[in-house]
């Protein structure tokens, strides 16, 4: 019993992807075809079938050809909308998940990279928990429709099953198909909201910076104490004062050595954002930081690409 | 207007576009019912409609209901007010165009617009209950684009256009559903009886009446639209026997000529040779159906009356079609009973006395010789100064008299009716009949087309065994209206005219009516049932023709459905040949990955049927040498790979 249920199961899953609840995922790129578009009338489609039945009923009543004509082909165009609303999923393809950054509880933007088949694709809308958006795919054509994503916790989140429908052309039909693409999006710890900065220790810290920066910013008066070598001597030349060469000093800031075995105090979630919260600060005012992580070192850097790499790191944490 | 029993969440406004499409199609659903509606309802809708756009254009939002109810109660005491009821076709019709006006004061969201759209889609097909000719249900079909447009212009994400590009995608729409529409009206079932009474008829339809009084017939003979169309199996009658009789009218009293239903049985006829023929006739609201001088038998649905009228059952109200035969030559009622010749006699006193003199005086000069008092007064018209006009001087109290002796000048009217004063006064028995004389003759389409302008009056005077012999005063006024029709007989002075012209443009142009009023319009239960006699099929029924319309419409369905799956080739053979085998190794178990490449897939394959290596081996190479080693590789290497693919099968290796 138990057997020919699944059997059965398998079939269904196997001929109606659409329709079964517990679609897997598959991979990308998902090619919307005839086995997996599904249609049926709309509301408002079925109250038109009301009314072309009241006015087939007249016109057969009356014997009155002329209005039956009309009545036949509003039907007949109410049916060939039909097809068009088939046609205008048939041959959709999704071909990549595109995907912003978002802290666990924030929405996370993600684009759809949605590609179209042999014909113009009008009036789609893709849903997706409750948000929906419609967009168009030229043919042969490419087109991005932002999604947001709620988010809850860290860490690779699946996309969910998105639904895909058109009421294109006359909104008498609801063609729609279920895709279940099998990507994940990375969703970086939620920082903690206060607590203490990271506490100064290694043989790091002590090293008194030797390199200044190189690039030159500004020029200023002279101060007792400059070295010479940093006087501006053409530029002073034609000033009544002593000039010298201001340089960045982006080593004014104190570099972070972030580390995972600095907390053993804590849970793994609140070390996780305890780094996120000092990754945050640092990246704010432009500090360097290293961080270690068990199964990942990642040597010192600032900067949006290095914010991010760290960032990443931590939401991929077991 | 609508229950809010639910929160709704709040839908967006629709767009400028969308509401200029509902606004057009109201539009042009209040123009195809203005012809029925009163002009004072046309502009006032006309107004609110207009009023309504430019509102919305401005500052939108909906009216608020306490405009909106009282505008409600306003139409529906507006159609009271002019038809005295709610109910029945001209009110429900004038009910549903201002409803759907109104609807358009409280149109914002899409829900309100689609039901806008739909509803316009009624209305339109309400339109053609008035009038099913072809240019109006080109014109209503034509109002359907936006309609469909307005529901398309709905959906979001449409790539902007003007509106009259609009348009064209519902007219394609339709394009595309004509064979399945045309399919569906032949072989729908009609019904063999109303299931609720038909509408009744338009008492204000001009047409020939059951009586007459001199000037009457003023409007008629101005209106030319068509009345009937008449196909002859064989040649035509001549010009000169194209009377169609309708009426035939024995009661005089004084001013106004009646018909009188006896109730006899038909009066014998004796005929010659008899002509087959086919009458299309127009919606009249009247039972009389012509027919031409002298009917045989009565067709379907219809009696033949004593005096050789023809009567349909039911008045008709949309386009009849039947089919009869008739005499020219005959000999109606030889003999005459005594009530009958009283009747024939019957004039009513003290009125026309010069008249009376004059028969009298006829009487005593020619004696017993009828025909020659029948000479007397034709020749009295051809030669005592009559004229033919549409627009005589009205007559007083004696007005045969007054027409006689003073104006001399009118028309079929009067000269049939002061011809048969004449022969009853001079003591033979007379009658008026009406109907329709001349037509024009369509050789194009072999058939004769008679407009409510070929409306006449004649008259039939008994005589001694020959019986009712037709006599047309009138041809002795004016011989051009018997043999050139009533055009050319209230011709006056110039032979053109832009009028004379335009008429005759319309003459031609009628054989497309004439196909449409018979083909479309006259395609009744009958004719359906004789649908499949080709077919071996001599009388389909409705289970039948519902059988051929599921098959037809399964066949459409199959067509359609071929549209819509068929992808286009990608144009790449050797591509598309790889498909063809990459699908025929899947369904023995080695599918494709995704990313994989050809020569891995290939080898992939090959280890899985090792019977087949060698061939796969060298399928590969093919295709690898196909894609990488020419830039435009060579059609016979093309031809090679594909009858490989073609024969390739993939076998498996029993173990």
């Amino acid at each position: 019993m138990r057997a020919t249920l699944r059997r059965w199961q398998e079939w269904a899953e196997r001929r109606l992807p659409a329709l079964t609840r517990h679609k897997r995922p598959e991979h990308l790129p998902i090619l919307l075809h005839r086995r997996r578009i599904y249609i049926v009338p709309t509301g408002f489609g079925m109250a038109f079938a009301v009314l072309l039945l009241v006015m087939l009923v007249g016109s057969l009543n009356y014997a009155n050809n002329a209005a039956l004509l009309l009545t036949c082909m509003l039907g007949a165009a109410s049916c060939a909308s039909m097809l068009v609303a088939f046609r205008s999923l048939n041959g959709l393809r999704l071909t990549g998940v595109r995907q912003g950054r978002a802290m666990a509880g924030e929405p996370l933007a993600i684009q759809l990279v949605f590609a179209g088949g042999d014909h113009d694709h009008r009036s789609v809308h893709a849903d997706m928990d409750g948000q929906a958006e419609a967009f168009a795919v030229a043919a042969h054509g490419e087109t991005l429709v932002p999604l947001n994503l709620a988010t809850v916790q860290r860490g690779w989140q699946p996309l969910p099953r998105l639904k895909l429908w058109s009421h294109w052309p006359l909104g008498l039909f609801h063609a729609w198909s279920w895709i279940h693409p099998d990507q994940a999006v990375l969703v970086w710890p939620r920082p903690e909201t206060g607590g203490p900065p990271p506490s100064p220790h290694g043989e790091a810290q002590q090293q008194p910076r030797l390199h200044q920066g190189e690039d030159i910013v500004a020029l200023r008066d002279y101060r007792v104490g400059d070295p010479q070598r940093h006087v501006a001597w053409k530029h002073s030349a034609r000033h009544h004062s002593l000039l010298v060469k201001d340089f960045e000093q982006p080593e004014a800031q104190e570099e972070w050595h972030l580390d995972w075995r600095q907390l053993p105090q804590l849970s793994n979630e609140a070390r996780i954002a305890r780094l996120a919260r000092w990754l945050g600060e640092a990246e704010a005012v432009g500090r360097p930081t290293s961080l270690w992580l068990p199964g990942e070192e990642i040597g010192l850097g600032h900067g949006r690409s290095h914010y991010t790499h760290c960032m990443n790191a931590l939401a991929s944490l077991p | 207007m609508r229950l809010h029993l639910f929160r709704r969440k709040p839908v967006p406004p629709i767009g400028t576009r969308p509401f200029d499409l509902l606004c057009l199609t109201t539009a042009v659903v209040l123009g195809v019912h203005a012809p029925h509606l009163p002009v004072w309802l046309t502009a006032a809708l006309a107004a609110t409609l207009a009023a309504r756009w430019w509102q919305r254009r401005r500052r939108g939002g909906i009216a608020p209901a306490y405009l909106k109810l009282p505008l409600v109660a306003l139409l529906a005491a507006a159609v009271v007010f002019h038809y005295g009821t709610l109910f029945g076709r001209e009110p429900g019709g004038a009910l549903a165009v201002g409803l759907l006006v109104l609807k358009l004061l409280e149109t914002e969201a899409p829900r309100d617009a689609r039901v806008g759209a739909a509803f316009a889609c009624f209305a339109l097909m309400t339109a053609l209950l008035f009038d099913q000719g072809l240019v109006s249900t080109l014109l209503v079909a034509l109002g359907l684009l936006p309609a469909l447009a307005t529901l398309r212009a709905l959906e979001p994400a449409r790539p902007a256009t003007t509106l009259p590009r609009e348009l064209l995608p519902a007219l394609k729409l339709l394009g595309a559903s004509l064979p399945l529409a045309l399919l569906a009206f032949v072989f729908v079932p009609r019904l063999s009886s109303p299931l609720w009474g038909a509408p009744n008829a338009a008492a204000s339809r001009t047409g020939l009446s059951p009586d007459m009084s001199p000037g009457d017939m003023t409007d008629l003979l101005t209106d030319d639209r068509p009345a009937m169309r008449v196909g002859f199996d064989e040649a035509p009658p001549p010009a000169a026997q194209r009377y169609f009789r309708a009426y035939v009218m024995w009661h005089y009293d004084g001013r106004r000529w009646s018909h009188v239903d006896t109730g006899e049985a038909p009066s014998t006829v004796q005929y010659g040779a008899t002509l087959r023929y086919t009458v299309s006739l127009e919606a009249n609201g009247q039972r009389a159906l012509p027919a031409l001088d002298m009917p045989i038998e009565a067709p379907d649905r219809s009696r033949l009356e004593p005096d050789g009228e023809l009567r349909a059952a039911t008045p008709v109200n949309d386009t009849m079609v039947y089919t009869l035969h008739s005499a020219t030559g005959y000999r109606l009622q030889a003999q005459l009973g005594e009530r009958e010749r009283q009747r024939g006699l019957q004039l009513p006193s003290g009125f026309n006395p010069r008249a009376h003199a004059l028969a009298e005086s006829w009487r005593t000069r020619y004696g017993a010789n009828d025909e020659a008092i029948v000479q007397a007064a034709l020749r009295l018209f051809h030669d005592g100064g009559f004229s033919y006009t549409l627009a005589p001087a009205p007559l007083g109290r004696d007005a045969v008299d007054d027409f006689l002796f003073a104006t001399h000048e009118g028309f079929c009217e009067h000269y049939a009716s002061a011809f048969t004063v004449l022969m009853r006064a001079a003591g033979i028995p007379a009658r008026v009949v009406t109907g329709y004389q001349g037509g024009y003759w369509n050789s194009l389409g072999n058939y004769l087309l008679v407009r409510q302008s070929d409306a006449h009056a004649w008259s039939e005077v008994w005589m001694p065994g020959r019986g009712w012999q037709r006599v047309d005063p009138t041809a002795a006024v004016r011989p051009e209206r018997v043999s050139q029709g009533a055009a050319a007989a209230a011709a006056t002075a110039s032979d053109w005219s832009p009028n004379q012209w335009w008429l005759g443009l319309r003459n031609r142009w009628d054989i497309v009516n004439r196909w449409w009023n018979q083909g479309v319009i006259g395609f009744d239960t009958l004719r359906q049932h004789g649908l499949l006699t080709p077919f071996g099929m001599r009388d389909a029924n409705a289970g039948m023709l519902g059988l051929v319309l599921a098959v037809g419409g399964s066949l459409m369905a199959m067509l359609g459905l071929l549209w819509a799956v068929w992808t286009r080739p990608t144009g790449d053979p050797a591509r598309e040949a790889l498909r063809l085998l990459e699908r025929r190794l899947a369904a023995a178990g080695v599918a494709r990955r995704h990313s994989e490449g050809p020569q891995h897939y290939f080898s992939r394959a090959a280890r899985a049927f090792p019977s087949q290596r060698a061939e796969l081996e060298r399928l590969m190479r093919t295709y690898l040498a196909l894609r990488y080693a020419y830039d435009e590789p060579p059609a016979g290497l093309l031809k090679n790979f594909r009858q490989a693919v073609r024969d390739f099968r993939p076998r498996r290796v029993v173990k």
